[in-house]
């Protein structure tokens, strides 16, 4: 079965990742700017990683066939010091002109602090100056509920339209709010603190498959490149409809991506 | 609570095929809980009034009381319901899973 994986960290992961994940069916992933397990000291750092995301990346994916796209911006849990944020985010203009560049992302919040709906609303606004898709973090355990309200009504402050904003990292208590406000939603199949591919199967037979795509989040930590297609056989055992698992794996990312000029699945 | 029966009937397999298809891993998942709540027993030292473990006693509680919607409920009962913010994460501690239970809403 094909893929997309539409939020995996491949700086984070070695080459037989995309190997393995080219022989499961993978045909792209898209790759958001996040924390890289520990604090960059300058923006410098900053302007390195999204030369990797924006050059390097993209070369060693082709290797093995999947298409590699990108998303820039520096993440909440870097976004404490608006002073420092700003700096990086003034960085971000230049590379949203390379061809793998697909919005703005991974932004959001961490914390649930005023520092970072500060550099989260300035994000947006770049978004907004430059017409770019949007990619949402939102916060992990207890912190999730409020930090995804706080998110959606900075997002509702702004003139972005929602349809081409997608959510991640939902959960049972905060899917329906972000389906029934227009937004797109994501699931990570992250199994210490976001979904298994069972419980992401279960969100799509109670709240339906529109707007919703799954993802690895695959990273630095414990987590699988293989997700998507482990969740795909989850819901073939369970007798759903091949159409819907391409659907949620497949069509669905393409329909949100190709909202972007840069996302053209070769 | 009618609210709470929106989700009956969706799942592709009947009752029996989720049952024959689940029960084993979810026994072994029943079992790592028991065993848990044991080892917190036979951990040294006072009893201890943790908020995540009054939290966990709570959770398990919606697990058998009938109603559907257990997993959203579970993660409300989690979930940090207060509405202040601080300026600065400058200090602060990672996600510990739970909240005091007055920070926590109505599951
Ligand atoms: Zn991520």
């Amino acid at each position: 079965m094909s893929y997309i994986d539409p939020h995996i960290h491949m700086v984070s992961r070695t080459t037989d990742d995309y190997q393995r994940m080219a022989q499961a069916g993978c045909l792209a992933i898209t790759e958001p700017a996040f924390w890289a397990g520990f604090d960059r000291s300058s923006a410098q750092g900053f302007f390195d990683y999204f030369r990797q995301l924006t050059e390097y990346e993209p070369k060693r994916a082709a290797q093995f066939g999947i298409q590699h796209f990108t998303w820039l911006c520096i993440n909440p849990k870097e976004a404490d010091d608006p002073g420092f944020a700003r700096e990086v985010v003034s960085l971000i203009p230049d590379f949203l002109e390379c061809p793998n560049v697909l919005g703005i992302g991974e932004i959001g919040l961490n914390k649930n602090t005023k520092n970072e709906l500060i550099i989260l609303e300035e994000q947006i606004a770049l978004a907004e100056k430059y017409n770019q898709l949007v990619l949402v973090h939102t916060p992990h355990l207890e912190d999730k509920l409020k930090g995804t309200r706080l998110i959606m009504d900075a997002l509702s402050a702004s003139s972005l339209d929602p349809g081409r904003i997608l959510i991640d990292h939902v959960e049972e208590h905060t899917v329906t709010e972000v389906l029934d406000r227009g937004f797109w939603a994501g699931m990570t199949l992250y199994p210490d603190t976001k979904v298994t591919p069972q419980r992401a199967a279960d969100i799509i037979e109670m709240y339906g498959n529109e707007r919703i795509w799954m993802n690895s989040a695959g990273d630095w930590g414990c987590s699988d490149p293989l997700a998507v297609p482990k969740a795909q056989l989850e819901m073939r055992r369970r007798g759903h409809a091949q159409a819907s698992i391409d659907k949620v794996t497949l069509g669905n990312p393409k329909q949100f991506l190709s909202q972007s000029p840069n996302f053209k699945l070769k | 609570m009618s609210a709470l029966k929106d989700v009956i009937g969706t799942c592709p397999q009947t009752k029996q095929q989720v049952i024959d298809t689940y029960f084993m891993e979810h026994r072994a998942k029943l079992v790592d809980i028991a065993a848990y709540l044991d080892r917190v027993d036979r951990g040294q030292g006072d009893d201890q009034k943790d908020f995540r473990a009054t939290a966990f006693i709570r959770a398990i509680e919606i697990l058998t009381d009938g109603e559907t919607h257990r997993a959203r409920r579970i993660l409300n009962l989690l979930s940090d319901h207060t509405t202040t913010m601080a300026q600065s994460a400058e200090g602060m501690k990672g996600a510990s899973g739970a909240v005091p239970l007055t920070d926590g809403g109505v599951a």
